[in-house]
């Protein structure tokens, strides 16, 4: 499965629509809850709660997007899920299993199957755009001789082919978050966590970066975008949306939350 | 299946995880002075106990018979009869009358041409070694059979002036021992403020790496495998300073000709023991920095 990723990525890459009925039926079977919240309060410190009864299900395979004004906690909520932050309060199941009480040496392993894009990047500033990219292979110990292949695809696609061996810091804001998104992305993680993913590159590339994480959805990897760029929530057909107001997971319409897709109820 | 080139390649790319160049700073450096001091400390105790060694070995079963008498010719008849006694004891291995041309040569510098003169009169001297074992018992028996023939013979074992010196050198040699200890102990806490500093100062990264689910024991591994080498380096060239200030001393102990000096001379196994010191210094750093990583690391989510 990995190397055939990888081997069509070049060319029109991840969009063939070859053999997605037979994956389509794989994620519909999948369809079962990834991500659970229940009743989540997050506090920092003795502030009043960042977040609060934050509620919500995701379906395996689901299309995610994560709205609402700066500071309402959506970066916040994304920490909770992709592990860098316990709740003050509530339940949150990962693949079924209750992370919250999860002991500490439990973590690496369900870390390595979720894939982050952080919103300040967070690119290790000593290695180069490559080796940043190969990071979450090597840290998952594959063997060296087997990193290469997919990294260059990965640069390539990112239209970064030529800039492999730069080091962040001379990379531009844009050119930095595609590293971001080709490292998060290249350990073909279950879960995709991206965090304003586009927020430092123009419209054709945040098309393209889209289409990535659309291949990537395809594919079977559950995928949640948090981004105010609604044009770009607009773009992704059959994508769910869920709004956070002041800490609180709003549903003005009641449409937007799960289950994803009318077709997919469980 | 993986290749050596591959296998190293990935160790490489591991070390690049880190940046290039010293992770914990000075500590190179404060390891090979601490080496340094070790060495020579280890080296001073080593060399002490080994001459106190040696002085006792040689002095413990040997004692000196004196027949103080005036009159030549009772002296002569009195230290023929003891020389008897002594040979006829149980626990005497040999006995021997120094040679009174020996003894004169001896204190020559002390009291000039009269002693050999024959007008001073100078006592009768028999060496006497014991055989090996509790040296202080055969000595005190012999004391009562010497005494059991005549006043004027006195039995005094060697080991019993040097005793003081002997006692002052292997004092000197625990005080060795302990710097050896302080120094270690002073070591690791360098190295567990380097790692903690190491540490800090990779904060960022270590995050990163977490989040993409590195193992606690993968991350103290990159860190303690870096202050490692630099242990390493800083003790070799603390080992190869302390060596070479080691012979010279050795080499001008040598030149003074003293017996005693001279026994302070490192032997062969305790230049094996001093070499074992960087080992132990590279050990206890990768260990103290492991140790103190895995600590750090454990308080992160
Ligand atoms: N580590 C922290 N310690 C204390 N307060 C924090 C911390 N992180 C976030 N906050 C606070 O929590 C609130 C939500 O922040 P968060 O970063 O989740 O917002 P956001 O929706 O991601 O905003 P933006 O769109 O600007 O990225 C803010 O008021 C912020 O000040
Ligand atoms: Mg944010």
């Amino acid at each position: 499965m990995r190397a055939g990723l990888y081997g069509c990525l070049p060319t029109v890459p991840w969009l063939s629509l070859r053999g997605s009925r037979e994956r389509a039926s794989a994620i519909f079977q999948d369809m079962s809850a990834i991500v659970q919240f229940e009743n989540v309060g997050l506090r920092y410190g003795l502030d009043s709660e960042t977040l609060s009864d934050v509620s919500f299900t995701l379906a395996g395979g689901g299309f995610y997007f994560l709205t609402g004004a700066s500071g309402a906690g959506k970066t916040s909520l994304l920490k909770l899920l992709y592990l860098a932050q316990r709740p003050s309060r509530g339940v949150i199941r990962l693949f079924g299993e209750d992370v919250v009480t999860l002991p500490r040496k439990r973590l690496p392993g369900f870390r390595r199957r979720i894939g982050v894009v952080f919103q300040d990047f967070r690119l290790v500033p000593h290695l180069s755009a490559y080796d940043n990219i190969a990071l979450p292979l090597r840290v998952a110990g594959m063997e060296e001789g087997e990193v290469d292949a997919p990294v260059t695809e990965m640069l390539g696609w990112v239209g970064l082919g030529d800039r492999g061996q730069a080091r962040p810091a001379t990379l531009s804001g844009g050119e930095q978050q595609r590293v971001a998104i080709a490292r998060a992305v290249i350990g073909r993680p279950e879960i995709l966590v991206a965090d304003e993913p586009t927020g430092n590159v123009d419209a054709d590339m945040a098309r393209r970066l889209m289409t990535l994480f659309e291949a990537l959805n395809r594919l079977g990897t559950t995928i949640v975008v948090a981004t105010h760029d609604l044009p770009l929530i607009a773009q992704v057909s059959g994508a769910q949306m869920m709004r956070l107001d002041k800490g609180r997971l709003a549903d003005p319409t009641g449409s937007l939350r799960y289950p994803p897709r009318p077709q997919g109820g469980e | 299946m993986a290749s050596r080139t591959d296998r190293r390649a990935a160790a490489a790319a591991r070390h690049r995880l880190l940046p290039g160049g010293r992770v914990a700073g000075p500590m190179l450096w404060i390891i090979a002075i601490m080496m340094f001091l070790t060495v020579l400390a280890a080296a001073a105790g080593l060399g002490l106990g080994a001459a106190v060694r040696s002085m006792s070995a040689d002095l413990a079963g040997r004692a000196s018979v004196q027949v103080v008498e005036a009159n030549p010719q009772l002296r002569d008849q009195l230290a023929a009869r003891a020389l008897t006694a002594l040979r006829g004891a149980d626990g005497v291995q040999a006995a021997a009358p120094v040679d009174p041309a020996l003894l004169a040569d001896q204190v020559r510098p002390w009291l000039g041409e009269e002693a050999t003169s024959g007008d001073l009169p100078l006592p009768a001297l028999i060496d006497v070694t014991l055989t090996p074992g509790d040296a202080d018992a055969k000595v005190a028996r012999l004391r009562r059979l010497l005494g059991g023939l005549s006043p004027a013979l006195r039995i005094e074992p060697h080991a019993a002036f040097l005793l003081p010196l002997a006692g002052l050198l292997s004092a000197l040699g625990w005080l060795a021992a302990g710097v050896v200890l302080l120094m270690a102990l002073a070591t690791g806490a360098v190295v567990v403020l380097a790692a903690r500093g190491a540490h800090d100062s990779h904060r960022g990264t270590i995050e990163v790496l977490h989040l993409m689910g590195a193992t606690d024991v993968q991350i103290a591994r990159l860190f303690q495998r870096r202050i490692g080498l630099d242990a390493m380096l800083g003790s070799a060239l603390g080992f190869a300073f302390a060596a070479f200030v080691i012979l010279l001393i050795g080499l001008r102990l040598g030149a003074t000709g003293s017996e005693l000096l001279g026994a302070v001379r490192l032997p062969p196994a305790s230049w094996a023991v001093l070499g074992l010191l960087p080992v132990a210094g590279v050990l206890l750093a990768t260990l103290a920095a492991r140790w103190t990583v895995l600590r750090a690391l454990g308080r992160a989510l």
